[in-house]
């Protein structure tokens, strides 16, 4: 595998940067730490064919880590909580502001066990008739009625695969 | 693979379990030069196949989440994530 260099690592920062601000996200303002995150991800996209989490083992198999593609599942509770995702690429408004510190924070995706046994599709869980499905974006919770999801959350740019039915 | 050996000064037997793509594992790799201690750590990414599984089965044991960094001291102490004071505590340092 090549060497990740500065500039691809600066353009991919860039652009994760523009698009959180753009979403109300915010990425990790120590720029060094941060940068290193991004070049994790880089390193996991040529590694695995996608951007796996750069502080958790991924299995190399897509269906069993799309949880954990970036922005993972649990980003959005773990800013609620903590104020930062579990890498800590993304911190809130407070972190940002310099008004809270942050630190390495618990692990949120259940244990490997716990996950097969999720793995069973959730159905929606409703009889209400609906014109047309409504699709969840499972990283950010956006919602949209129509046949397919897009193809990319406008939201947060998750990935189609990263919908779920949710009406 | 083999894992990894530092050396430094004797604080007991550390075995850090890290990936290579980590902010928070390098983070504690680096208090762990800074304390100049001797210690082992093995970038459990880097390992493939029944080797990574092996690994993971040594990593479970302590964390039952297969988190990292998992910081092992003297096959007795476990510390999870990077816990500046927890490491320096378990350390004596």
């Amino acid at each position: 595998m090549t060497e990740v260099t500065q500039s691809e690592v600066d353009r991919l920062y860039g652009r994760l940067n523009r698009e959180a601000e753009a979403a109300g996200y915010h990425l990790n303002p120590d720029a060094d730490f941060t940068k290193g995150l991004v070049k994790g991800l880089i390193i996991n996209e040529r590694r695995y064919g996608y951007r796996a989490c750069p502080c958790r083992l991924a299995s190399g198999i897509k269906e069993e880590d799309l949880d954990i593609i970036c922005p993972c599942d649990y980003r959005d509770p773990d800013l609620i909580d903590y104020g930062t995702c579990y890498c800590a690429l993304y911190v809130s408004e407070a972190v940002l502001k310099g008004e809270k510190e942050i630190g390495s924070i618990p692990e949120r995706r259940p244990p490997p066990k716990e996950r097969k046994k999720q793995q069973a599709k959730i159905q929606p869980s409703t009889s209400l008739q609906v014109p047309l499905p409504v699709w969840r974006c499972r990283v950010c919770g956006y919602l949209c009625a129509r046949d397919q999801p897009p193809e990319v959350c406008p939201i947060c740019k998750a990935k189609k695969e990263r919908f779920e039915r949710f009406l | 693979m083999v894992v990894k050996h530092i050396p430094g000064k004797n604080a007991g037997h550390i075995m850090l379990y890290a990936l290579s793509t980590c902010g928070w594992c390098a983070k504690t790799k680096k208090l762990l030069d800074d304390l100049a201690v001797e210690y082992y750590y093995e970038y459990v990414d880097h390992l493939q196949g029944e080797e990574k599984e092996r690994v993971m089965r040594e990593v479970e044991k302590w964390n039952p989440n297969c988190s990292f960094p998992t910081l092992v001291i003297d096959n007795e102490t476990c510390i999870i994530g990077y816990r500046e004071n927890d490491i320096r505590k378990a350390l004596h340092l």
